[in-house]
């Protein structure tokens, strides 16, 4: 059990909390939150938003009960968190874009620092919001350029020529339309999906992800995949 | 600490608790957060005779204190699975016991037979699982067709030959006779429990495959029900599960005629409650100064 540092609302339905600790994990990397007993049944995997020597931090919205038993906890709470897991984000160099959407903002922060601290060639950022500005001020400081786009789809004002690396998270349409988008350049570009997961360890196969390569676990082969992988053309 | 050594027909578990199968893998994942030679068994993800890719669409959903889910059986065939798979297992000190899954009478034979020459002890034969279109459950859901498989597979096997049974019948003792008098040598129960749910926004139903099966603690009481009737009509050991968290749940099956017990569910809500549970077990022997847990099975 590990104790809760804050637990904040960024809007109404979305918080950020904070747990204390030193934890291990790379980008795109996620752990199994449980903060009640018995139910809900399931642990919410959450992506690891940032991560300091003595804490970690996820971005979360309330979305179901699990989450809302999740908002109710306060400073000094413990909850259990076990992880990290999966494959997250390759360590790359080069001209990189992050490209977020929503709550897929998530696992973005702690990869634009870690991204910073390998001083690419350039970091751009694109940050897409459904209606309102979540958490683009966590980004400002590790990104050359940023935009921010509330109600339109994000993926529009990116030119893949510019980039040898992109990093996707968001609603699977928007990862779709980048992934087909880019197809024509030379860039590589990864994707973070999101499927509910119950073990999140890959023995139970119920967050399967299918994949040109034949289906993948979500939780143990991903959450991070290669566009051109997930978002093929069926034969 | 107390032992809870028990025998089951003639093979000796060395505590009852068994992983089920479908929520545990073949081990490998669990093996690399802890010792799983510690749990009494293991029952494999079902193998069928090909690969499967299983059911399209969402697979796991929450209910109140259950999931239903809707894998489909996904696998890596007989031969995926003696080939990547078995070695692992064949390493840890803990009985293995492979379950068997198919859609056709033949499948499942063939599949027993190339399992006949592994050193796993046990089959569990899966006559009941929901998530698959033909064959699955239809074994298990009337005596006759139950009566046949099993006869039919007994005819291959040397092997502990165990039933897992469907709960989407109307008298499941009746199906646990038809097996045992076919040749079963132990059965297990309950496989999960076909149900629906409903998205009322989009107007849909949630499961591509429309029924999905139902798991975790929601079905205990029903599972433990069960238990206690097969235990009532038949003479073999029976391996109890459906909605098992704690050791104190683990002994209830126990009290209404289960000689061991599978863990499914539970594994989502505590990665160890493998371990945990078995400790339980021990901790209530002792308390309640039980020797042997034959002293307790059975007795409700």
């Amino acid at each position: 059990m590990s104790k809760i540092l804050y637990n904040n609302s960024l809007t109404e339905t979305v918080y950020e909390i904070a747990v204390e600790g030193s934890f291990e994990g790379g980008m795109g990397q996620f752990y199994m939150v449980r903060a009640w007993d018995e139910y809900p049944v399931l642990s919410r995997p959450l992506s690891i938003h940032d991560l300091e020597d003595d804490r970690i931090v996820f971005l979360y919205r309330i979305c179901g009960e699990g989450t809302r038993i999740l908002s109710k906890k306060k400073p000094g709470d413990e909850i259990s968190i076990d992880g990290p897991y999966g494959n997250g984000f390759p360590m790359e160099t080069g001209r990189i874009a992050l490209v977020g959407g929503g709550l897929g903002t998530a696992p973005l922060r702690l990869a634009a620092k870690t991204i910073r601290e390998l001083s690419p060639e350039k970091l751009d950022i694109y940050l897409g919001y459904s209606d309102e500005d979540i958490n683009s001020d966590r980004f400002s400081a590790y990104a050359d350029s940023m935009q921010i786009d509330i109600g339109g789809f994000v993926t529009e004002g990116i030119d893949p020529s510019w980039y040898d690396v992109i990093f996707a998270c968001g609603p699977e349409p928007m990862m779709e339309a980048l992934a087909k988008k880019t197809r024509p350049y030379d860039v590589k570009v990864f994707v973070s999906m999101e499927k509910r997961m119950a073990c999140g360890i890959g023995a139970c196969l119920v967050c399967t992800c299918k994949t040109k390569n034949g289906n993948k676990k979500t939780c143990k082969d991903g959450p991070v995949f290669a566009g051109e992988d997930v978002f093929f053309d069926e034969l | 600490m107390s032992c809870s050594q028990v025998d089951f027909g003639n093979i000796t578990f060395k505590n009852p608790v068994v992983m089920a199968s479908g929520t545990f893998g073949f081990g490998k994942e669990y093996g690399e957060c802890y010792d799983v030679s510690k749990l009494g068994g293991i029952s494999t993800k079902g193998i069928t005779m090909e690969q499967r890719d299983g059911n399209k669409g969402i697979r796991v959903w929450e209910t109140p204190s259950g999931i239903m889910n809707s894998v489909g059986l996904e696998n890596p065939g007989v031969e995926g699975f003696l080939a990547d798979e078995a070695s692992y297992l064949e390493k840890l000190d803990t009985r293995i016991l492979v379950n068997v899954s198919g859609s056709k009478i033949e499948d499942y034979v063939e599949s027993v037979r190339r399992i006949e020459d592994t050193p796993f002890e046990i089959i569990e034969l899966n006559i009941s699982c929901p998530n698959v279109k033909s064959g699955g459950m239809a074994f298990g859901t009337n005596a006759d067709s139950a009566y046949g498989i099993v006869k039919e597979i007994r005819k291959h096997t040397a092997k502990m030959l165990m039933v897992k049974l469907s709960p989407n019948v109307g008298d499941i003792a009746e199906i646990a006779s038809a097996c045992v008098e076919a040749g079963a040598d132990a059965i297990s129960l309950i496989n999960t429990i076909q149900a629906m749910a409903v998205d009322v926004k989009k107007r849909k139903i949630i499961f591509d495959n429309t029924y999905a099966g139902l798991s975790g603690p929601a079905i205990r009481p029903i599972a433990l029900r069960m238990v206690h009737q097969v235990a009532r009509a038949v003479d073999v050991p029976i391996m109890g599960m459906g909605g098992i968290v704690t050791g104190e749940d683990a002994i209830s099956f126990i009290m209404a005629g289960a000689s061991c017990v599978q863990v499914g569910t539970a594994n989502f809500m505590d990665l160890r409650a493998g371990t945990r549970i078995i400790e339980e077990i021990e901790t209530f022997m002792e308390r309640e100064k039980i020797k042997s847990l034959s002293e307790i099975t059975g007795i409700l």
